[in-house]
């Protein structure tokens, strides 16, 4: 069986490792991820004014080309165009004058009110393939490992889109206790990281990710586990800066919930692209024996 | 911080507009600062979120205008999940940020970040920044 399946820019190059370790794990898993044919660029952040419309044209173009597929649900992976597709296509089915503005804006295209479900990966794992199921398919339990779910902001606001509650969220833990790992919840999981920011104001960051490294490493986390590729970029960048301006900081590795997913599953590592990665997470696998000690990688955060 | 109110100084045009463009009803909130409590970034801002809706609705629009608030918004939307009365101050914030960048005035210039830094950046942070920032 097999899903169809909307990757994203970002995917496709500095978040490799995000994607590849998904792409095979799925496949494992009898849940193979069929890309869209003519996929393209989301639109990254959903337009939040009432008149720009225009912006809703290329998240819309996309769930066109799922339901040209066939398909009556599309699997996203990446947080951002997660957020972006879902809000978008929530739009196209309540509001009609907009829905219908943009219709006859594309022309060309059959007309769309939202018809596909978009849903992101760990909901196909919670809802279509089942904790249990998952972790009777796991060969390498992640064991001792004891790891956050940092679930950053896409997945769950606005309320109207998220994939679990937006105040309690159990989703991650689960899945790590499905992978063996021993999940550490901690109650900065859902604190913004900066988010674009990182493009005009790249000297605040450590500030957003101080409080939440902080507080991870205090309540007991090895590592910090992320669903998007931005929360890797600045939470790895802001550790650099941190460990120079806070005597005694100290790194944490981060990690890609679908990298976690691949090494429990007994896949290959070099799946994982973890040469990608910008905490660098090399040697807490090694200590945990989720690596073996010839494996090596040169991380690109150091 | 105390503010002058008066006819002279409200823009009226400046409500109307923010009311369009952000859908929202300025007169919902009551001003309880779940929005101000619950954002990451209120430290870095000058004006709080809960005092821009006051000062949007009082149609106080120098105040607003040279402030860096709307610019640190990361339009995370911790407010507008909190909010008790339902209020999506994470639209206001657009809608402010695009009466400046309608005008042609851009926040950021892409010859601006280092040619490193461009090269290193994730595309979701480019796009979406350079949407956010650049009209």
């Amino acid at each position: 069986m097999s899903l169809a399946y909307y990757p994203g820019c970002t995917l496709k190059t500095k978040a490799r490792n995000l994607e590849g370790p998904a792409v095979a794990s799925m496949e494992a898993l009898g849940l193979k991820l069929d890309e869209l044919p003519r996929w393209n660029c989301c639109g990254a952040v959903y337009s939040l004014a009432e008149d720009d419309l225009l912006h809703q044209v290329a998240p819309v173009r996309n769930l066109i080309r799922a339901r040209e597929q066939g398909k009556d649900e599309l699997v996203t992976l990446c947080a951002f165009c997660f957020n972006t597709l879902k809000r978008a296509n929530l739009l196209m089915k309540e509001d009609a004058e907009k829905r219908n503005t943009i219709n006859s804006f594309m022309n060309e295209e059959a007309d769309y009110s939202g018809e596909v479900k978009v849903v992101h990966l760990l909901e196909v794992l919670r809802d279509e393939i089942g904790w249990e199921a998952l972790s009777q398919k796991v060969k390498l339990p992640l064991r001792e490992l004891k790891a956050a779910p940092y679930y950053g902001c896409m997945l769950l606001r606005p309320r109207e889109i998220a994939i679990d509650s937006v105040e309690d969220p159990a989703i991650l833990r689960e899945f790590l206790k499905a992978l063996g790992a021993s999940p550490v919840d901690f109650p900065e999981s859902t604190r913004c990281c900066g988010s674009y920011q990182i493009v005009s104001s790249p000297d605040d960051i450590p500030e957003y990710a101080r409080p939440i490294l902080n507080s991870a490493l205090s309540h007991g986390a090895e590592a910090l586990v992320l669903t998007c590729p931005l929360c890797d970029y600045n939470l790895g960048r802001a550790q650099q800066e941190l460990v120079k301006k806070q005597s005694g900081f100290r790194k944490m590795p981060l990690f890609y919930f679908t990298q976690l997913l691949a090494l429990a599953l007994g896949l290959d590592p070099r799946v994982c692209n973890f040469e990608l990665n910008h905490g660098s997470p090399e040697s807490l696998l090694k200590e945990k024996n989720l690596l073996s000690q010839s494996e090596s990688f040169q991380p690109i955060g150091g | 911080m105390s503010v002058t109110v008066s006819s002279k100084r409200l823009r009226r045009e400046f409500v109307k507009k923010v009311k369009e463009l952000s859908g929202q009803n300025l007169q919902l909130c009551y001003q309880c600062g779940m929005c101000t409590g619950n954002c990451p970034a209120a430290a870095n801002m000058d004006i709080s979120p809960l005092r821009i809706i006051a000062l949007a609705r009082l149609g106080l629009e120098e105040d607003i205008a040279g402030s860096k608030t709307v610019w640190i918004c990361a339009s995370c939307l911790a407010c507008t999940v909190n909010c008790p009365r339902g209020f999506d101050l994470s639209k206001v914030m657009e809608a402010i940020r695009l009466l400046t960048l309608r005008k042609n005035v851009d926040r950021i210039r892409p010859e601006d970040i280092p040619p490193q830094e461009r090269c290193d950046l994730p595309q979701i942070a480019m796009v979406s920044g350079l949407r956010k920032f650049t009209g």
